[in-house]
């Protein structure tokens, strides 16, 4: 349930929204490649700043290895910075990726999640952005249209918050959402000028005041940076909440508080924890399962970098059993958010169980959100693949 | 689960920034090498190829328009007498 | 629930995924909340291509793919015998076919059938034959989903220079099928 009000709220698609975003958020420079199924992000920037309303330095790179490497140095000048990618694009990102969280150069990155190729396919799964979730980059998951501009201007205030100085990554599932029309409001910019002013960096490449950015790290220092990062990372969990609640009084939208958002969960037994666009469908599974009697809840997960694990903890109080759903597989042992949240919970005793779902494209239905309840009823210590 | 930052982790710089420009000057890497180049300014005709090849920029023009080198960041690398028109730099043995 | 969901049979290149998407704005226009997305995949001139609406009183969270429209409209008969265009479809609901045929020699079944020739209406106001959004005058008309006020409001919005006769064609066809009801 997203607050919109409808009269005046205009129908568009969410890539249309996520562009607005990053309009709204002002970005002075954005280095882009297009890729399937981000490219209408991507067209609808070119247009805003073909059209003279968006004043942004669009940089047309030669792939997305260039894309993220002119972020890096876009940023390191002290640039607000946006770009988006999906899939094979952020695979091909990988190398950078870690540069930039590791040089603590803050910035935001939309990514429409693709599933990774071979074969080859278009459609959505969680591989891309999940099996790069090491790298440093604070990890934001949305379920609607409205959620990812709103997800965006959010993400900029984080990311650049002085505690934390990370980049941020904000997924949305490519075409079960990216490619869906439906109502979004498009904030006021005054109102996001207010709620997120200028960025102003204190270490950025100057002629005046020369620095050296990513210099070498010898072992005496490495893991003392990597510290750094860790606690950074910590840091930002309650700047998530601050920023959402913050959000919230502004423009009247929140998402749970940021990092989890709980769906009758308040007496449930049994709950569903995910990411992106399967806990829509989730919850109307619920309601339909509580009709029939059970008590059953849904937790998504907004925020899975930093894991919120304290915040789990306390939302999952009061069940019987937990299943999480996996939109990718570590192959060769199991989804990778079943393996956070069962280490995450484990001292609670809560039976866990793991299941995957979604790859590629495969739609997750009502059906399959049954069968998991009714597992988790009959005692079931076992997930599975969900086909 | 909060992260406490060791000693040393709280003094580095974030993302590793040096914020003092020109800081390898102070790290003398002259003790690296094994030969050091001494010039004969007898037959040295000032011509600067030795200024020029240089890969750690150790050789300075002095007043009388000379080239000498700074033995506190040579690394004894040889390119200079190689490269010596006159071959008037020979790579000596450092006594140490 | 309240939640109705709309599938629309066309060929690529024939609007279905505009059409679909135009009926979401009208929609909102009435106040209500929407989805609009198409079967998603490479596009294809000619191909077999739907595209769903969902329209609410509330917030829409689900995704999943349209299973049990409530409505079907198939812009071009000829995918009839190719795809199962009333698969899923709810026996209390309601088939609009782009046809000189009637919904029985069609054979259409499942659910109540009309069917209107629009192709006809279109070329003989647009010249062309862009069936995909003067079909949705049916729609307005039969199901009583969206107005026809808010549907042309939301052609204008979203067609341009093309607007003015598609919106023709829009009213023309609306006036037929109000006579069919």
């Amino acid at each position: 349930m997203v607050n919109i009000d409808i009269k005046k709220a205009t129908v568009t698609e969410a890539s249309v929204s996520v562009a607005w975003g990053a309009r709204l958020s002002r970005p002075e420079v954005i280095p882009m490649y297009p890729i399937t199924p981000q490219t209408h992000i991507v067209e609808h920037l070119a247009e805003f700043i073909n059209n003279g309303e968006m004043d942004a330095e669009m940089i047309h790179v030669e792939s997305e290895h260039s894309a993220l490497s002119a972020m890096v140095g876009s940023v390191a000048a002290g640039s607000r910075t946006f770009t988006a990618t999906a899939s094979q694009g952020l695979a091909l990102m990988y190398e950078i990726l870690p540069i930039m969280s590791g040089m603590r150069l803050p910035g935001v990155m939309a990514v429409a999640n693709r599933a990774l190729s071979a074969p080859i396919n278009i459609w959505n799964d969680h591989s891309d952005s999940v099996s790069a979730r090491d790298q440093g980059w604070i990890q934001l998951w949305v379920e609607s249209s409205q959620e990812a501009l709103d997800t965006v201007i959010q993400a900029y205030k984080i990311s650049e918050n002085k505690k934390v100085m990370l980049p941020v990554m904000v997924n949305l599932d490519g075409f079960s959402l990216s490619h869906v029309y439906e109502p979004v409001e498009i904030p006021d910019q005054g109102k996001v000028d207010k709620f997120l002013p200028e960025y102003k960096a204190e270490d950025f490449l100057d002629l005046k005041n020369p620095k050296t950015f990513g210099p070498i790290g010898f072992p005496s220092d490495y893991m003392e940076f990597k510290e750094q990062q860790q606690a950074a990372m910590f840091e930002a969990e309650p700047v998530v909440q601050e920023v959402a609640k913050e959000f919230g009084k502004a423009f009247g939208r929140e998402y749970g508080d940021g990092l989890v958002e709980e769906y009758k969960m308040e007496d449930a037994e049994y709950a569903v924890i995910g990411m992106g666009t399967l806990c829509g469908t989730a919850k109307d599974a619920v309601d339909e399962l509580r009709e029939k009697g059970i008590k059953a809840g849904v937790l998504r997960l907004k925020c899975m970098r930093p894991l919120p694990a304290e915040r789990i903890q306390k939302a999952v109080k009061g069940l019987k059993a937990l299943a999480v759903i996996d939109r990718h597989v570590s192959l060769g042992f199991e989804g990778p958010l079943f393996t956070d949240l069962r280490s995450a919970l484990y001292e609670t005793g809560l039976q866990v169980n793991g299941y995957v779902a979604g790859l590629g494209g495969k739609d997750i239905k009502i059906q399959h959100f049954e069968k998991v309840f009714n597992e988790l009823k009959e005692g079931k210590k076992k997930g599975g693949w969900l086909l | 689960m909060n992260h406490e930052l060791s000693e040393k982790a709280k003094k580095l710089s974030q993302g590793a920034v040096i914020d003092k420009p020109g800081s390898t000057v102070e790290t003398k890497t002259g003790g690296w090498k094994t030969f050091k180049p001494v010039t004969n300014y007898e037959e040295c005709i000032k011509c600067g190829k030795c200024w020029a090849v240089c890969p750690e920029a150790a050789y300075k023009q002095n007043k009388d328009g000379f080239f000498e080198v700074d033995l506190d960041y040579c690394k004894g690398c040889g390119i200079c007498a190689k490269e010596c028109p006159k071959k008037c730099i020979k790579m000596e043995l450092e006594e140490k | 629930m309240g939640l109705k969901e709309v599938r629309i049979h066309g060929r690529g290149g024939q609007g279905a995924v505009t059409s679909a998407q135009i009926l979401a704005i009208a929609a909102s226009k009435d106040g209500k909340f929407t989805q609009s997305f198409p079967t998603f995949g490479v596009e294809r001139s000619g191909a077999p291509v739907e595209a769903y609406t969902r329209i609410s009183e509330e917030f829409i969270n689900r995704r999943q793919q349209v299973y049990n429209p409530g409505y079907v409209i198939v812009l071009d008969t000829s995918l009839i015998g190719v795809i199962d265009v009333t698969k899923g479809i709810s026996e209390d609901g309601l088939i609009i076919a782009n046809s000189t045929k009637t919904p029985e020699e069609l054979g259409l079944k499942g659910a109540k059938a009309y069917s209107i020739d629009i192709t006809k209406i279109a070329l003989d106001i647009m010249g062309k034959p862009f069936v995909n959004i003067a079909a949705l005058g049916a729609f307005a008309s039969l199901t009583g989903e969206t107005s026809i006020d808010s549907l042309k409001k939301a052609v204008e919005e979203r067609m341009g220079k093309l607007a003015e006769l598609n919106n023709k064609a829009l009213d023309k066809v609306f006036a037929l099928a109000e006579d069919l009801k």
